[in-house]
């Protein structure tokens, strides 16, 4: 058969030599003719080295600064660079045995010989400057700087939270971390990680084959620049923090304190706790394991993480779920004989004038009052049957952030629990529950559950008749910023402002009011403190007290929740913390050295037994 | 025994020998790329360059195997091959491994399997049997099946997406021309990988205008300088008018304008070459306005279809992010170790930028660093030398085929080596874009040694069984 094509085979074998000849010429001008890579045959290696941004700062809300950074420096060995040197002078400059060093040095070789890595960690800045000037003398050894949180005062550690490595699992998920970086693992630290961290930068350097570094690469064409993190100005009070973290020594419990009109907190205490410096650098894994260790567990945020039941503090709901709901009246009047009583069930009061109307009530804080007030509110004829009552009395409790969390902005926080319609459904049968079943949530027992700041939020809806901004921490984001978006938004409860003034009066007369009066013991000559006692109990040990506040009755600048644990009624403890503490913040002085001094002087063990 | 040892006797040494040279020369280079102090034997089985013995070994044994076949396997089963591998193309998008992004893998325990590697030999087995039943007739109802047959594993590839092995499939074309196919459509294929490359990186705009430029002197070049001067200024003055008043009097965007401008003094130009009956102004008429046409196309589909991820991995390819960790750094690092290498290279196993591992994928689509740094402008001209001789080599096998099916075979084995060869060299030293793919023989993979094996021993048994007949 003819091949018509025959010819085309030339075309094709010049294809070949055409492509080689391209390959060859371009060979020859990269390899022999180009001298710039003729150039970088010397030092032709690239060194990315990261450029670390300093930290953003945190301030108080009066522009006080509580975190900043200290220098550190990383020491990190290049073992094939490394050759012999006074390792004696050596380790002592670092404070390390012979032992230790070769243990390093091991570590250093397994993970690479020509590549960098961490001799040791964060170094102080002493040491560095001892290790800067005979440097030379250590071949293969370079420093790194880096930065560490300093406080000016050892307080707030729970808030702040601290700073730690980043782990593997992070390192996987996001990009932006690298092994050895740092991230804020609690507090402000991390749930505003991505304002105060920053950006990273990187410098490429070109270094020879020995790993010295000859200059930029590209002339800095791929560097980038590190961007410094932001600061954060805190709503914090950092002197009533600290008037706070004072009087809690030696008790356990927690203080919230927050401006009614604004959400912003004041001060956010849980006792015991710890130095913030503790967890610093080169001593905080160890730290770490003692204060993980410690049996009274100085690292759980008591403020946020822990669920008490509200006890009395809670009848203020009941009444004002009652007023709203139309069930009751500030006049209404119920009598009380050391209790309520309804067939075989008793549930006891002390002893007290009878019967009282609803101010009354709060300030003496009437158990039978709120059992009646609480089986109006389920009994209530407007609804077909009791469990939708029950429906609306939790809507008004969730209104005020009650079972769920609150959404500060802090990690862990708990939601706390206020029981649902379903779950008595549940354990009785369906609709097989009435008022009496449940009436121990009149007055804050049973299946109920709220943390310090849920309380505290409490306080300050009552404070501002009705309203309430999210409870937060930080105020500004950056040095001119305003707060997440999230707390310039106002929530209302759907409790009328005027429902309020009966049970503000009932919390004035607790403190202020005559003999049954449940918090004298919280008294100011100068302001008007409304608040209301409570007492948890504790199937472990001696009642929690509890003290809930707000001041100055018109136009008031501070709520509060204080909880003292294992105390037992909370007009005994609680309730002269939260009065000292109205005090320092509002009048920023103590006249009442004596409260002071007796407080200051209370040991409560954690352990107390009734 | 008397077959098999005229088998030996007919088989080309000379190509098994290159064939032996490569791998070899490929081992110690992975062996050089991946070298650690930690592992220096040679045959450590943990260690790449210990796989690669393995591979290579597997490889003689393939070789072997396919040598004891029979010539008529090949012709009678190419299209139950063919339709195998296609069959494995598809199974791998459904049970296959993602590795970097790419469903292109059957894990065998740890070993993976990459079918692309093995379709290209299918492909050319069908397609040397479909052309050898056409003898030579070139019509489209030839040419069009053809490319259907290339296009089929290509289409499957691309949903992988490993749009690397993909344009290698494109070498088939070199199939098509040597039995026939209209040198036109040889062009216009070319003219569109080429364009489809170009619209990517240059964008469309100046894509367009260099057609038009090299259009004109297309004309200069077939049809004197009188005509060129009349027909460009026709198209110049209907082009620069409607442009002018798109932009001025509608306020169009640019795109658009070119568009209509080129269409415009298209059809005042066609209306000119009518008049002056003209063949070959037409032609190039024809390719010019279909060219910006298509990358019109190109630039539309990949803007606007593609998600954005999509595009960002064809940008890559196409070397167009630069990233100081990204591909614009590999082609840096790559071009670095090469260029140091100077005229003697820096010795074997004393590559600096191969020892810091500066290039990735060092071991396999990046191996010529290794050459290139370590044995220098003499290493790499010889390695280039090599496959030079392979590719004429393969050539001159073709040539003296007495049957179409084992020359448009060979012509596919010729034509998938020169495309991997000038490729993958081409993107390390910067003359391609960095495109995915191995270098035969040389390339760290079983699957790619194998298959090139498969490919090229096929060619070689076909070639020492010439003078059977295959009926």
């Amino acid at each position: 058969m003819k091949d018509r094509y025959a010819n085309r085979k030339y075309l094709v074998m010049a294809l070949v030599l055409v492509a080689a000849l391209i390959l060859v010429a371009r060979l020859l001008y990269i390899q022999i003719v180009d001298k710039t890579y003729r150039v970088s045959a010397a030092n032709n290696a690239l060194r990315p080295v990261p450029q670390y941004p300093a930290r953003g700062l945190i301030y108080d809300r009066n522009g006080e600064l509580i975190v900043y950074n200290q220098a550190a420096y990383d020491l990190l060995v290049i073992p094939v660079q490394t050759s012999a040197f006074d390792t004696a002078r050596f380790n002592q400059i670092l404070g390390i045995t012979m032992e230790d060093f070769s243990i390093r040095m091991k570590a250093a070789v397994s993970y690479s010989r020509r590549a960098p890595s961490v001799f040791m960690k964060m170094i102080s800045s002493e040491t560095y400057a001892l290790l800067q000037e005979e440097l030379y003398r250590f071949p293969g050894f370079y420093v790194q700087a880096r930065t560490l949180r300093k406080y000016t005062r050892p307080l707030a550690s729970h808030l702040l939270g601290y700073v730690g490595e980043v782990d593997n699992k992070l390192i996987a998920r996001d990009r932006y971390y690298r092994s050895g970086d740092y991230i804020g693992i609690s507090g402000i630290e991390k749930s505003y990680e991505e304002n105060l961290r920053g950006t990273k930068g990187v410098t490429i350097f070109l270094v020879d084959v020995h790993n010295n570094i000859k200059g930029s690469y590209a002339e800095g064409r791929y560097d980038t620049v590190a961007v410094p993190g932001t600061n954060l100005w805190s709503t914090i009070d950092l002197n009533l923090q600290e008037f706070g973290e004072k009087l809690m020594r030696n008790k356990t419990g927690s203080i919230v304190a927050i401006e009614p009109a604004t959400g912003e907190i004041l001060a956010l205490v849980s006792s015991p706790s710890y130095d913030p410096e503790l967890l610093v650098g080169r001593v905080r894994s160890a730290n770490f394991s003692m204060l993980q260790a410690d049996t009274v567990k100085p690292l759980f945020d008591r403020a946020l993480m822990a669920s008490y039941p509200p006890g009395s503090t809670f009848k203020i709901m009941n009444g004002l779920i009652g007023l709203q709901e139309n069930v009751i009246r500030p006049s209404s009047l119920f009598s009380c004989s050391m209790g309520y009583h309804a067939g075989s069930l008793t549930v006891g009061c002390h002893s007290h004038d009878s019967p009282l109307n609803l101010p009354q009530a709060v300030a003496q804080s009437c158990n039978a009052w709120f059992c009646n007030a609480f089986r109006n509110i389920l009994e209530n004829k407007q609804y077909p049957i009791l469990g939708e009552a029950f429906d609306h009395w939790r809507q008004y409790l969730v209104a005020f952030g009650f079972g769920n969390k609150l959404g500060i902005d802090l990690p862990n926080e708990l939601a706390g629990n206020i029981p649902t319609r379903s779950y008595y459904d549940r354990y009785y049968g369906k609709d097989r529950w009435k008022a009496l079943t449940v009436i121990s949530l009149a007055i804050g027992q049973g299946e109920i559950g709220a943390t310090p700041l849920q309380m505290a939020n409490m306080a300050a809806v009552i404070a501002n008749r009705g309203s309430f901004y999210i409870p937060h921490v930080v105020k500004k984001i950056g040095d001119d910023g305003s707060p997440a978006p999230l707390y310039m938004q106002k929530y209302i409860t759907g409790i009328s402002p005027e429902n309020f003034d009966p049970v503000i009066e009932g919390m004035e007369g607790a403190v202020n009011g005559g003999p049954g009066s449940t918090a004298r013991g919280a008294r100011l000559d100068s302001i008007i403190i409304c608040g209301k006692t409570g007492t948890a109990q504790n199937p472990h040990g001696k009642d929690h007290s509890i003290f809930v506040a707000f001041a100055p009755k018109d136009n008031p600048q501070i709520a509060i929740a204080v909880y003292v644990e294992n105390a037992g009624f909370g007009s005994t403890f609680a309730a002269p913390i939260a009065s000292l503490m109205i005090e320092r913040y509002l009048t920023g002085e103590i006249k009442r050295k004596y409260l002071e001094d007796y407080v200051l002087n209370l040991v409560i063990r954690p352990d107390a037994k009734e | 025994m008397q077959r098999s040892s005229n088998i030996l006797g007919r088989l080309d040494w000379v190509t098994v020998i290159l064939w032996l040279v490569m791998m070899i020369m490929g081992w110690l280079n992975i062996y050089a790329a991946v070298y650690n102090e930690q592992h220096t034997s040679i045959f450590d089985l943990s260690q790449r360059y210990g796989k690669q013995l393995v591979f290579i070994i597997a490889a003689l044994v393939l070789a072997v195997m396919v040598m004891v076949t029979d010539n008529k396997l090949w012709f009678f089963f190419a299209w139950f091959i063919y339709g195998f591998f296609l069959l494995l193309l598809i199974l791998v998008l459904i049970f296959g491994n993602e590795i970097n992004g790419a469903r292109a893998w059957f894990s065998i325990g740890s070993f993976g399997l990459q079918p692309s590697e093995f379709t290209k030999f299918a492909t050319g087995l069908a397609l040397a049997s479909f052309l050898n039943a056409q003898r030579q007739s070139t019509g489209w109802r030839v040419m069009a099946p053809a490319t259907a047959i290339i296009m089929a594993p290509m289409v499957l590839i691309a949903l992988q997406p490993d749009m690397g092995s993909v344009i290698t499939y494109f070498a088939f074309f070199v199939v098509l021309y040597r039995e026939g196919m209209s040198i036109y459509v040889f062009i216009s294929a070319m003219l569109a990988a080429t364009l489809f490359l170009l619209t990517l990186m240059l964008g469309n705009v100046p894509v367009a205008s260099g057609l038009m430029v090299m259009a004109v002197i297309a004309l200069a070049v077939t049809s004197g300088s009188m005509l060129t001067i009349k027909a460009s200024g026709v198209m110049a003055v209907t082009g620069g008018l409607s442009y002018l008043a798109g932009h001025y009097l509608l306020g169009l965007d640019i795109a658009v304008i070119i568009v209509v401008a080129v269409l415009l003094a298209g059809v005042v130009y066609l209306w000119f070459i009518y008049r002056q009956k003209l063949k070959m102004p037409a032609v190039i008429y024809a390719f010019l306005i279909s060219g910006i046409l298509y990358l019109f196309t190109v630039d539309y589909a990949f803007h606007n279809i593609l998600q954005p991820h999509q595009q960002t991995r064809i940008n890559i390819m196409l070397g167009m992010e630069t990233d100081p960790y990204g591909e614009g750094y590999n082609l840096n690092q790559s071009l670095i170790s090469i260029g140091s290498g100077g005229f003697l290279g820096k010795g074997y196993l004393n590559g600096t930028q191969t020892k810091f591992k500066f290039v990735p994928e060092q071991s396999t689509d990046f191996i010529f660093c290794t050459v290139g740094e370590e044995w220098g402008f003499v290493g790499s001209v010889v390695v280039i030398g090599l496959f030079v001789w392979l590719l004429l080599r393969l050539l001159m096998l073709a040539e003296r085929q007495r049957t179409i099916f084992i020359r448009a075979y060979g012509y596919g084995v010729f034509g998938l080596f020169l495309g991997h060869f000038f490729v993958n060299i081409g993107m390390t030293i910067g003359v391609m874009p960095v495109i995915g793919i191995p270098l035969p023989f040389f390339s760290y993979g079983g699957s790619s040694l194998w298959g090139f094996t498969i490919l090229l021993f096929v060619f070689l048994r076909l070639d020492a069984g010439r003078s059977e007949y295959l009926g």
